[in-house]
């Protein structure tokens, strides 16, 4: 019964997508494939990978080192603020970050006056679509930084190791897992995010459309195969997604303690 | 980091409340009373009960699935259940579409109806209360349910009495994240529900459209309320969660 609903919710519908998508043979995917739009589109979703993901990355770590190597006043909160873009609906983000960067908002005037736009752009975007993703590489990275425990760090510092030496040496080696796991979730959620982005890019063709936002337009104005080749673009990014996790998880599960 | 963070994400929720309190208790109270933010308010919390509700035993039978038997290909289908969180939230809706829309081969039409809203969510949110339970379930030890089946207990009763409340808190705690992103989910509703006001409009869409319409004290009075709600139901059910778990122990 749980195989049968895992079928119909999920098998089904995802392999239908790749027969429609081939039914017209390959030609007709490939021109699909490779309209400006959806050129851009895919060229500009890679881009915003390319901005977050590393910015999150160094985040992340830092956040989950402070969490868990540190004891201090607010630690609680800080937690709890971390993991908060996780409770938020992606609608919301975006339209949070109207209310501060938009025309209208906190900083509009600022930001009008030196000539600075944020939404309707791709710095809105990245604001986006890092909020979203924050919380990623810092929940990933906290476990295996408490399992690694401290007494490799602590040798380094008797051995005369400063702090940067002792983290690029000793704590990064060890945690490296947690953190590429940590990072592929990102990247996945940064390429398919759609709500946050869809508020605060304005959806202009050709120009703030991402992939998700690609397939949307596409769906909208009946042309099925843009869509659904699109959809499949995305789809078997989302399978090496799935690839990568997997392999990872093997990783660290016979990952040998130190 | 600090600053990272207070740019990224704590100014624009301090935007979000300031701007819903602008214009004071009552302002907040005619936007979120509105029949219209009313009846998304309505179909978000709903569906999303429904939705966890059925994730509780699916999720509990999926992971039940891939702990306790053995079948070909399991570990694809294992690794299949991850997919909802790797995949595009826009594509889950064109690929439920594709099937069970008009003039796909299952032969129903589920467009703009609720169903197809409560289809949306059940995709989106499967992983959760499977991955919660299964590691607890892995972990289980078998003995105690061998011990009440010598004791003649039947397997009902050894699941009910034994197996059912080691696993309670990590359900809990699934149906809690399942809840918070069933209730603001946007992406895989976008597409199929069509988005009819008192019919098939929920809560995010709404904002979604009070944004486009530059309506933003009522964008910002009903994203406070879904936002209290999700964080309400997460905080209510990890004490339950936590609590369960100790007296498990």
């Amino acid at each position: 019964m749980a195989l049968g609903y895992l079928a119909l919710l999920l098998g089904a519908p995802v392999a239908m997508i790749f027969y429609r998508t081939f039914e017209h043979g390959l030609a007709a995917v490939w021109e699909a494939l490779s309209t400006p739009n959806a050129l851009h589109a895919l060229w500009l979703s890679v881009e915003l990978v390319a901005i977050v993901v590393p910015l999150n990355t160094a985040f992340g770590i830092a956040v989950a080192i402070l969490l868990e190597r540190h004891r201090f006043r607010g630690r609680a909160v800080l937690s709890l603020i971390v993991d908060l873009p996780f409770a938020i609906s992606p609608v919301v983000v975006g339209l949070s970050l109207v209310l501060v960067y938009g025309q209208l908002g906190w900083f509009g005037n600022w930001l009008d006056a030196h000539g600075l736009q944020v939404i309707f752009s791709v710095p809105g975007m990245v604001m986006a679509c890092a909020f979203v993703s924050l919380p990623f590489v810092a929940r990933e990275t906290i476990p295996v930084l408490r399992e690694v425990g401290t007494d490799a760090e602590q040798a380094a510092a008797t051995l005369g190791a400063n702090g940067w030496q002792t983290f690029w040496r000793v704590t990064l080696p060890a945690i490296r897992w947690g953190v590429v796991y940590g990072v592929v979730l990102t990247t996945a959620r940064v390429l398919g995010e759609f709500g946050a982005v869809s508020i605060v890019s304005g959806r202009l063709e050709g120009e703030t459309q991402t992939l998700p936002l690609y397939v949307q337009d596409r769906f909208e104005n009946f042309d099925t195969t843009g869509a659904y080749t699109a959809s499949v673009e995305l789809a078997l990014l989302a399978l090496a997604t799935l690839v990568a996790m997997n392999l990872l998880t093997r990783r660290t599960r016979s990952r040998t303690p130190v | 980091m600090g600053i990272y963070l207070s740019v990224l994400v704590l100014l624009p929720i301090a935007a979000l409340l300031a701007q819903a309190a602008t214009g004071g208790a009552a302002a907040f109270w005619r936007e979120v009373s509105n029949p219209e933010a009313v009846a998304a308010i309505k179909l978000s919390l709903g569906a999303s009960a429904v939705v966890v509700s059925v994730n509780a035993v699916f999720g509990t039978l999926i992971a039940w699935v891939m702990v306790r038997d053995e079948f070909p290909g399991k570990r694809v289908v294992n690794a299949m259940i991850d997919l909802p969180f790797a995949l595009p939230t826009v594509v889950a809706g064109v690929v439920l579409l594709a099937l069970y829309g008009k003039g796909g081969p299952a032969g129903v039409d589920i467009t703009f109806t609720r169903t197809a809203v409560v289809l949306a969510l059940l995709f989106v949110t499967l992983p959760f209360v499977a991955r919660s339970v299964q590691p607890v379930l892995l972990e289980l030890d078998g003995s105690m349910e061998e011990a009440a089946a010598s004791l003649g207990a039947g397997r009902l009763t050894v699941f009910r009495r034994i197996v059912l409340p080691a696993l309670a808190p990590a359900i809990i705690s699934g149906v809690a994240l399942s809840f918070a992103r069933a209730v603001g989910e946007f992406g895989s509703i976008v597409l199929i529900s069509g988005n009819l006001p008192f019919k098939t409009e929920v809560g995010s869409v709404y904002i979604f459209n009070q944004v486009e319409n530059d309506n933003l004290p009522g964008a910002a009075a009903v994203s406070v309320v879904l936002l209290v709600a999700a964080l309400l139901v997460l905080a209510a059910l990890t004490a339950l969660s936590r609590r369960g778990a100790r007296s498990a122990r």
